[in-house]
């Protein structure tokens, strides 16, 4: 019988990985990843609280969970566009060498 | 009297030009050889030919019935502090008018002589500005109305010599001979010092001339000898004898003639015109100049006290000197102890109260003295700078020109009957000293000079152009821009003769006044006194001429008189010991002064001085340490605390975003559990 823990565990586990990725890879494209793999877990939470929670039938859930989807595209969009103009800036996209705001 | 408000200008003009040309030639690159003599002779016929104006303007003034003395000085202040001033002034007389031609003379011709004697010389340009400094001093010795600017004159005529001496500064013996000049000739100034600033404060002036007010005039000379000092001594009197220490200094008088042989090491032309003609005069003429100081006395019958020390003081030096010279083989040397004997004989003359006999013999001095010095240059640059007449011989035929000139200015020097300037100067002087009223000694130490005189310069002429040629180099004569000058001194020494004969003695009543009357008769009158100096002279050349003339002369060998007196003669030869006595006496006593100084400097000073160091760096070392660890030691601790924090901090905040979402993270999870748990 599949039930709310297991949903709730696996956007954990999903959410861990990508704060791993988030913290360790030396590629912003990956921390980009890492960022959305977070992102795809808080949707599976609110999928999973909306499912297994008191009103199923009203699909508030599904509809947050569409615009969180349309605005992390919208955010990946932006934050790869900044990637590209750092590396065009630096020839890097390593993280720890982007550390002073002055260009 | 005409108008004569531009006499102060020349008198400034005079000095001031030569001064133009030193101070030009110090800055102007030393590669201007030519420009450099140019100016300075320039210069120096430019001063000579104003020296000549004002010398006819003094003639035709002097010319009245009434007038004593032409006298005209000019006065101005030089500064002032509180209610006294300091005043000096220029000062135009017959004594200082005739020695201005003299100077500029025999400086010009001394010029013009040291371009072809100075021409190999790589310090041509210095040699040509120190000639100008040096007769900038001069002149403005000459024209000084001022006891304080005579006395700047003084010294810095002094300096100039020193500068020439030492010319040739990479010879050892140079540099001693200019350092014993300058310093031999500062024991005299210092009691010229004392002298002028005792002076000062007696009578509130140090102008000689002062329209009644001056140091020379009645009122002062009055104040001065009714005033008594130290052991009933006038005042005239003792500072007179103070200014008489500084001329003696000056004009190498016994006992301070020591330096004048050896600055003999200084290029010839500087011989001739520093320490033959014109500086080592200065002392003469200063007691020319001061002589109503000299004579002053309260009692006028009586001889002063003053003028007994000049006498006596001058007699003993032209013997002495005289002996000496018999004895040299320097051919400068010679000549050196020569000068000496006739600065005695000028002294003696001025002692005896006769300024117009002493300042003849002066100038007339200046012009043989010259001649010989310049001749003994030729002589020198003629047979390749050998100095030692015992390695010449025969140079009458090699150089005749300058034997030519060289046996006036002997004949001149020893006082050869009527032609020569010497004898009429000698003559005077003799016969000052015997109506001398004090003492006859003087007379016959004169007349004994006049014999040493005639005997020395006879045995020099005998070594130098007669006999065969002993050297090793061929000689030859000298350029014309030489030998014109000697010729040219040769004609002023046996024509200034015409000036001061007893017939005619238009000199002495040029300088002391009166009329002047043209009198054969009078050549005859002391006849018997001209007489004996005659056959003095005479013996002199003669038995210089028996023991040096007759023999062949060899270099090695013993000298004629050494072989006749060997003892003597070698006394002589080392210049009767006065150096040595010096250097056993005031040398070995200051340099026992200076070891006893230095130990005491060494061991008490020093050691004073190194213990209360002690101490204070023991104090300051102690409050250092205070200081360190006490007041700053708690405040630097702070501060370095403070730093390495604040530095730790802002180490965080690195920019790197990674570290910042760790933390972020890690608190999250921290708070997670605390509320968990919670």
């Amino acid at each position: 019988m599949i039930s709310l823990p297991i949903f709730l565990i696996l956007s954990a586990i999903l959410f861990s990985l990508g704060l791993f990725a988030v913290l360790s890879r030396h590629s912003m494209i990956l921390l980009l990843i890492g960022v959305e793999l977070m992102l795809a877990s808080a949707n599976l939470n609110f999928i999973a609280f909306w499912r297994f929670g008191p009103h199923p039938e009203a699909m508030t859930g599904a509809l947050f969970v569409l615009f969180s989807i349309a605005v992390a595209a919208a955010e990946a969009a932006v934050g790869l566009s900044l990637i590209l103009l750092i590396y065009r800036h630096l020839r890097s996209t390593n993280p720890k060498d982007v550390n002073s705001l002055h260009g | 009297m005409a108008d004569s408000s531009w006499i102060p200008y020349l008198l400034c003009l005079i000095p001031l030009l030569p001064l133009a040309a030193a101070g030009v030639t110090a800055l102007a690159r030393p590669s201007r050889r030519r420009q450099a003599s140019i100016l300075t002779i320039a210069t120096l016929s430019v001063a000579f030919v104003l020296a000549l104006v004002l010398f006819v303007q003094v003639v035709g003034a002097g010319g009245g019935e009434a007038e004593a003395v032409f006298r005209r000085s000019f006065n101005f202040t030089w500064f002032e502090f509180g209610a006294s001033s300091l005043r000096l002034g220029l000062l135009l007389d017959p004594l200082n008018a005739g020695m201005l031609v003299m100077v500029s003379f025999v400086g010009l011709l001394i010029c013009i002589y040291s371009v072809g004697y100075m021409k190999e010389d790589a310090n041509f340009a210095r040699f040509f500005g120190f000639l100008a400094l040096f007769s900038f001093a001069m002149l403005g010795l000459l024209v000084a109305n001022s006891l304080l600017l005579l006395f700047i004159c003084w010294e810095l005529v002094g300096l100039a010599s020193y500068l020439l001496i030492g010319f040739w500064y990479q010879k050892p013996a140079a540099v001693a001979a200019s350092r014993k000049a300058f310093i031999t000739t500062r024991i005299g100034d210092l009691g010229l010092f004392l002298g002028m600033i005792w002076l000062y404060s007696e009578s509130g002036t140090m102008l000689f001339y002062d329209g009644g007010a001056g140091l020379l005039e009645a009122s002062s000379l009055t104040h001065l000898t009714t005033t008594f000092t130290i052991g009933g001594m006038a005042l005239s009197t003792a500072t007179a004898l103070l200014i008489f220490c500084g001329a003696a200094g000056k004009s190498g008088q016994f006992p301070l003639h020591v330096w004048l042989p050896d600055a003999m090491e200084g290029p010839t032309p500087v011989s001739a015109l520093i320490h033959a003609a014109t500086m080592v005069a200065a002392g003469v003429f200063l007691v020319a100049r001061a002589f109503p100081l000299f004579a002053a006395s309260a009692d006028p019958d009586v001889v002063s006290t003053a003028l007994q020390v000049v006498t006596w003081v001058g007699a003993i030096t032209a013997v002495f000197a005289a002996c000496i010279a018999v004895a040299q083989t320097d051919i400068k040397r010679i000549l050196a102890f020569s000068t000496i004997s006739q600065l005695g004989y000028m002294m003696l003359a001025l002692g005896l109260g006769g300024i117009s006999a002493g300042i003849f013999h002066l100038i007339a001095h200046a012009f043989f003295k010259a001649l010989l010095f310049l001749g003994a240059g030729s002589v020198i640059h003629g047979c390749h700078d050998v100095q030692d007449i015992r390695r010449m011989g025969g140079l009458r035929r090699f150089m005749p020109l300058t034997f030519a000139t060289y046996a006036v200015g002997m004949m001149a020097l020893s006082g050869f009957p009527f032609l020569f300037s010497g004898f009429w100067s000698k003559e005077e002087i003799l016969h000052l000293a015997h109506v001398w009223p004090v003492s006859s000694l003087p007379f016959y130490l004169a007349l004994f000079g006049a014999f040493l005189t005639a005997f020395y310069m006879t045995r020099q002429m005998a070594y130098v152009f007669f006999g065969s040629y002993r050297g090793s180099h061929s000689p030859h004569e000298s350029p014309g821009v030489m030998t014109v000058p000697l010729m040219l001194l040769a004609t002023g020494a046996v024509l200034l003769s015409l000036i001061a004969t007893p017939a005619w003695s238009w000199f002495h009543h040029f300088i002391e006044g009166g009329q002047t009357h043209f009198e054969m008769a009078a050549i005859f009158e002391g006849w018997g006194l001209m007489l004996l100096s005659i056959v003095l002279v005479g013996s002199g050349v003669g038995i210089g001429w028996w023991l040096y003339g007759r023999q062949v002369l060899t270099v090695d060998g013993p000298d004629a008189l050494e072989q006749k007196v060997p003892r003597l003669y070698q006394a002589l030869a080392q210049r009767l010991y006065v150096d040595e006595f010096y250097e056993a006496t005031v040398i070995r006593l200051q340099r026992m002064l200076a070891c006893l100084a230095e130990i005491l400097e060494r061991r008490v000073w020093a050691g004073a001085v190194m213990l209360v160091a002690a101490a204070f760096r023991a104090v300051s070392r102690l409050s250092r340490n205070i200081d360190r660890s006490f007041f700053n030691g708690g405040f630097d601790q702070g501060c370095s605390s403070l730093r390495g924090s604040g530095g730790r901090v802002a180490r965080w905040q690195n920019g790197d975003i990674q570290t910042y979402l760790g933390w972020i993270g890690s608190g999250v999870v921290l708070l997670l559990i605390f509320f968990a748990w919670l």
